[in-house]
């Protein structure tokens, strides 16, 4: 069974603990300039958007089938059966595919690195493989933010949307967005609104490249001969002319023989 | 032999230091400082330009390797091996590029032994490594000859047809995969470049680049290395590359009335730039060629052969640059 969370923006208050306890577990710098910033970067996996008194979380959706897992040339972005979606820096070789490829445009690179990393939320893996929730929902106080199962999750957040006619935009986004993601959220102002893509296939996104990709098995061989077998005509077109030609030539000497 | 700085040595002397200041500043203080990329555009023109195009520019290598080794079109043989050549050139530069553009360099290798066969980056690394060798191979008779190895060269001789073969292959999977790294991100390609037929795209427009940069080439070297121009076979590369922007064009505008991309367009429901730059690759792709290669006088005339080629040229690379930076 997999892991996820559920953000419900209509409990958050926009304290930022989350910010604050990611930056701890990641051990990256958080003071009030960091707090202020509005948008993920390699030194912030998470984000809390204000818009009045509506907030939005933003961070990884670790998704379910990964578009960065399925770009990645060397394998270093993998989907884990518990749910995050992990990074192996040894791996990765910097072509930044996985930046471009994810529909939500969460990786984020080390710019002024000379050796450079991808940066983004990996849902704790660590955390989650020991049996604990992830960094922010444990220090969410209102419960905004849950760690669970996520099919208990998903039943829990159709019942608040039953249970709440009128108070949430009637959608669980993460639910199906290309295939689904391991971070489910509810909120009462439009996911767009906030950046969110909206009309996202409810498809995974890597079988728009696999569905290509899968034919080169096939292709190769096939290919292979094809043109041998244009060669072998052409050229064998060649030999007959020359044969032909080789034989008139002889008839032709025979004729004036016996002339 | 003496060195005379001339004034095209001036300018490239110059190119060279500015190349060297840009390596130093990359590689000591990170792409961060040394390019424009951010978060929120990855990608710049070394993907764009040296990747994307360069790779298209060296097409001519598979083309005309294939049109006379397996097609047997035995009055192309004279190009085969300037275009070999530049083709091998081509794709060294693109290897050079990606050493630069990569955020760890020294891991380039480790497609070899890291796979994920999900991937379309995974395919294009291992394609480029491969036909890049089997490049140099196509070329090595060239330098065997030279030394006058004449054992290595019995054997490339004989291994050359399915060497071709294995180039054309290669060929055709790196230029259509270059088109199918895109297909991955519906909701950012721009609909004027996102078509679930960019593979197809990608790879007919290598074949049209190929001929066209063939015939610049061997334009250019007749004029500035005074060889002889070889206006018949010219003239035959004219015409096959007017089949080839037919077949692409009809393909391309079907795709976009099917999508009901041309539509949108004319609603004026686009961004002022990007029209302008979709107009202006079409104009240049396909238009101004395509006027000018349908009549049989300007086909023929060694001046209107080498202005079609440069209009293909310039066309795909707008096309390439559309797709990687204005549609992003």
């Amino acid at each position: 069974m997999s892991k996820a969370l559920l953000y419900d923006a209509t409990l958050c208050i926009g304290c930022k603990q989350c910010e604050q306890a990611c930056a701890e577990k990641n051990q990256l710098p958080y003071n009030e300039t960091v707090a202020g910033e509005e948008r993920q970067s390699d030194h912030k996996f998470t984000v809390v958007l204000t818009k009045g008194d509506k907030f939005m979380r933003r961070m990884c959706m670790n998704c379910q089938d990964p578009a960065c897992a399925s770009v990645c040339p060397v394998g270093a972005m993998r989907k884990t059966a518990a749910g995050p979606v992990i990074y192996e820096e040894s791996r990765c070789m910097g072509c930044r595919y996985c930046m471009v490829a994810c529909p939500f445009g969460v990786p984020k690179y080390e710019w002024s690195k000379a050796l450079p990393r991808v940066q983004k939320c990996t849902m704790c893996s660590d955390r989650v493989a020991a049996g604990k929730p992830t960094a922010c929902a444990e220090a969410c106080p209102t419960g905004a933010t849950k760690f669970g199962e996520r099919a208990e999750l998903i039943k829990e957040a159709e019942q608040r949307l039953r249970d709440n006619p009128g108070k949430y935009v009637n959608h669980i986004y993460g639910l199906t967005e290309v295939g689904g993601t391991s971070v489910l959220m509810l909120s009462s102002v439009p996911f767009e609104e906030f950046g969110l893509p909206a009309e996202l296939t409810r498809d995974p996104l890597p079988l728009l490249t696999y569905r290509v990709l899968s034919r080169i098995p096939d292709f190769v061989p096939l290919g292979g001969i094809m043109l041998g077998g244009v060669w072998w005509i052409t050229h064998r077109r060649e030999e007959v002319a020359a044969a032909e030609a080789k034989e008139k030539a002889e008839k032709e000497a025979r004729k004036a023989r016996k002339k | 032999m003496k060195f005379r700085l001339t004034f095209w040595k001036m300018v490239l002397l110059g190119l060279l230091a500015g190349a060297a200041y840009a390596t130093v500043v990359r590689f000591a203080l990170g792409l961060g400082h040394s390019t424009n990329l951010n978060d929120q555009f990855p990608w710049g023109l070394w993907i764009g330009f040296d990747v994307l195009c360069g790779v298209m520019l060296a097409a001519g290598g598979f083309t005309l390797t294939a049109a006379v080794h397996i097609f047997n079109l035995q009055r192309l043989r004279p190009i085969v091996r300037p275009t070999v050549l530049t083709a091998f050139l081509g794709y060294v530069l693109v290897c050079v590029a990606l050493m630069f553009d990569l955020g760890r360099p020294y891991r380039i290798w480790h497609p070899l032994v890291m796979r994920n066969p999900h991937s379309v980056m995974f395919e294009v690394a291992w394609c480029v490594m491969l036909y890049t060798s089997v490049l140099a191979l196509e070329f090595s008779p060239i330098v065997l000859e030279r030394f006058r190895l004449e054992r290595l060269l019995k054997i490339i001789r004989k291994v050359l047809i399915p060497l071709v073969v294995l180039g054309v292959i290669l060929s055709t999977l790196h230029q259509s995969s270059l088109g199918t790294l895109y297909l991955i991100m519906p909701n950012k390609l721009h609909p004027l470049w996102y078509s679930p037929l960019l593979p197809l795209f990608f790879f007919l427009s290598a074949i049209a680049v190929g001929l066209a940069m063939t015939i610049f080439e061997s334009s250019m070297s007749a004029k500035h290395f005074g060889r002889q121009l070889e206006l018949p076979i010219l003239q035959e590369l004219g015409r096959v590359l007017l089949v080839v922007l037919c077949v692409y064009g009809i393909l391309r505008i079907e795709d976009l009335l099917h999508r009901g991309v041309l539509q949108q367009l004319f609603r004026g429901a686009y961004a002022h730039y990007e029209t302008l730059l979709f107009l202006l690759e079409l104009v240049l792709a396909l238009a101004a060629p395509l006027a000018l290669l349908a009549f049989r006088r300007v086909r023929n005339s060694p001046g209107g052969l080498y202005l079609a080629a440069v209009l293909v040229v310039l066309g795909f690379i707008t096309n390439r640059l559309n797709v990687s930076i204005t549609g992003m």
